[in-house]
């Protein structure tokens, strides 16, 4: 099979490259603006010999997703805002109990049933933090359909490489923007499967002794091995533990698997950094506008240039820190009341250049939204 | 195979207090796969959060424990994953049927082939004693120190309401019972739930002076009564025990293999 090409939205768009990725298992409930990726997985999934499975609730949903996914089937489920607030729980127990997972939430105006279609980007924060209790997590973006494609699919490996769930953060303009996406031939994408553990049968297994790297070579629950998983901290075997070793080790597990491969899960773009005066620090949908500004600045000699994060968390600080060491003036353009420039402020010397470029009405910013406060940032008047 | 060899030795001695009625109700789940003749590696027992909650780990079985309430929820993308398994889902009271009371009644409405064991004391033990949505009127607890106001739930009523096609009650007194039913309810295609009423004599039995875990049992003895016995009539005011419900109704993993045939069909 070759390359093929289409014009449809991104919420089809994560659905066609969750099943380039070998998603087998989706678990969801219905809600805007993330529901065409439920309904893309129930039409497609069963001609694959995958599982749809419409769930009471976002809680089932993602427990569910969990419990597919240990029986060693890539599994992922899509939401938006108050969905996604109902997953926490079973978010922080994938990351303890280290089930590789895909979480999509297609971003809308929040707090509560906000503005279920209209775009905010606000939560980016409750990625990272929403479960309860220290943890690592991953968390990616992207700004137009085709890297949308790759993203996801990048999504899938390294949910499965590090066993994590991994947090697919769309938001409502790319969940529904609809524009020509290549589709790339099978292969043409490096797809990961999980390690898979080469104990035999009968020899006492350790599904929780990680390797020297960090990674986890665990058997399929269902397999000849027989082990506990459970969300308390847990020994090697998977048993409750409350030795301080015990807890004090996996913890720092479970960050340093995340923490320590910051550089192998950073994913940006960077258009015309070089010589860059004004540089843009932008995600998801409101780096279109970002670029878009940029090029038209370019075209009339002015030194803009636009850092585009893929990779939210773990947050790539040093790539930042580089990106930025030169520029004037930063601006974060966010769709939220700033949320991701406290990092880029921790990330770079001197965070009093750094500014934050963002809308907060619902509305998408546009290049001139951001080119006005652009003026102001430099003291050129509104 | 002897029954000592479907354990985990190596994580005993168990949690539970003296004369918990949990430690019966494993003993009568083992009988029943001794029985039934089931591969260890052909068992997944899931479970939420709770005393109940842990006779999943001394089990040498797969098993998965969860999060509080949502047992069943993992137990389906399990079993939609690999339907050849057999699922028991041992749970608690609250675990059930307060915060899992949502998942209870849909997995019952699908009728997806699982056991729901529903080990009923009418307390949550872990947390010290506040009452459940089964401790009924009346009945003191740490959260009711001027008893409850609460209404409970009937497990055999609400499951039958729900859609279960298998729904049956036992006691902890009546062992032989318990290892038969549990038995019928994993041969059972579809979704089984089994109402084990187990004493807690730590917290419900001390705050409601409802004697030793012997009293309790007799209890169980004396206040329940087999359906269809001589005694089986409303004015005795018993707790009816036995196979409410067995039915044979589409099961929702094959339903789906029909889905899917359907889908590669392209219909």
């Amino acid at each position: 099979m070759s390359e093929t090409t289409a014009f449809i939205q991104g919420n089809e768009v994560c659905g066609r490259a969750a099943l380039y990725a070998g998603v087998a298992f989706f678990a969801g409930y219905p809600i805007t603006p993330s529901t065409e990726i439920a309904e893309f997985m129930a039409a497609e999934l069963p001609k694959n010999r995958g599982t749809f499975i419409q769930m009471e609730d976002e809680i089932a949903s993602l427990c569910a997703v969990i419990g597919a996914s240990l029986t060693g089937r890539k599994a992922m489920t899509a939401t938006s805002g108050p969905g996604f607030s109902l997953m926490q729980e079973a978010l922080g127990y994938a990351v303890m109990a280290e089930i590789p997972c895909v979480i999509a939430d297609v971003q809308r105006g929040g707090p509560s049933t906000g503005l279920p279609t209209h775009v905010m980007q606000g939560d980016v924060m409750q990625a990272r933090w929403g479960t309860h209790g220290d943890h690592a997590i991953v968390a990616m973006t992207a700004s137009t359909n085709q890297d949308l494609f790759e993203v996801t699919v990048t999504a899938f490996n390294i949910a499965e490489t590090y066993r994590t769930p991994v947090i697919l953060l769309m938001d409502e303009v790319i969940g529904h923007t609809r524009e020509k996406v290549t589709i790339p031939a099978p292969g043409a994408i490096e797809v990961t499967e999980r390690l898979r553990t080469a104990v035999k049968q009968g020899v006492d297994y350790h599904p929780y002794l990680p390797r020297e790297d960090g990674r986890l070579p665990m058997s399929d629950f269902g397999d000849v091995h027989r082990y506990n998983v459970t969300g308390l901290f847990h020994d090697m075997w998977g048993f409750p533990s409350g030795a301080p070793r015990v807890v004090h080790g996996l913890l720092r597990h479970l960050a340093d698997k995340i923490n320590n491969n910051v550089h192998e899960m950073a994913r940006y773009k960077e258009f015309y950094l070089e010589d860059a005066d004004l540089v843009l620090v932008s995600y998801g949908s409101s780096a279109r506008s970002a670029l878009h500004l940029v090029e038209n600045r370019r075209r009339r000699g002015e030194r803009y240039g636009l850092l585009e994060l893929q990779t939210l968390w773990p947050f790539p600080h040093a790539v930042v820190r580089e990106k930025c060491a030169r520029a004037r003036y930063i601006a974060v353009v966010e769709m939220n009341l700033g949320q991701l420039i406290k990092e880029v402020r921790e990330a770079v010397d001197r965070p009093e250049r750094v500014y934050l470029v963002n809308r907060v009405d619902g509305v998408f910013i546009t290049p001139t939204d951001i080119r006005n406060m652009m003026r102001v940032i430099q003291g050129r008047g509104v | 195979m002897a029954i000592q060899d479907y354990l985990r030795k190596r994580f005993f001695p168990h949690i539970w207090c003296p004369g918990c009625g949990h430690g019966v109700v494993l003993n009568g789940l083992l009988h029943a796969i001794e029985n039934l003749g089931l591969d260890k590696s052909d068992i997944v027992m899931v479970s939420g959060i709770g005393c109940s909650a842990r006779v999943t780990g001394y089990v040498d079985v797969h098993s998965l424990h969860t999060l509080h309430g949502r047992a069943l929820a993992f137990a389906t993308g399990v079993k939609m994953s690999r339907p050849g398994l057999s699922l028991i889902v041992p749970m608690g009271d609250g675990d059930a049927l307060a915060i899992g009371g949502n998942h209870f009644i849909h997995a019952c409405r699908r009728n997806i082939d699982m056991t729901a064991i529903v080990m009923n004391n009418r307390i949550y033990g872990m947390t010290g004693g506040q009452y459940s949505p089964l401790s009924g009127v009346g009945t003191k607890a740490t959260t009711a120190p001027y008893t409850t106001i609460d209404h409970d739930f009937d497990v055999v009523e609400l499951s039958t309401a729900a859609g279960a096609t298998f729904v049956a009650r036992t006691t902890t007194y009546h062992i032989q019972e318990m290892t038969t039913l549990i038995e019928k309810s994993i041969t059972h295609k579809g979704f089984s739930v089994v109402e084990i009423l187990s004493q807690c004599p730590t917290y419900f039995g001390r705050k409601n002076k409802a004697g030793d875990a012997v009293a309790m049992m007799e209890a169980y003895k004396n206040n329940t009564v087999r359906l269809g016995a001589k005694d089986d009539v409303p004015e005795s005011g018993k707790i009816r025990r036995g196979i409410f419900v067995e039915k044979s109704l589409p099961e929702y993993c094959d339903e789906y293999e029909k889905t899917i045939q359907a889908a590669e069909k392209g219909a």
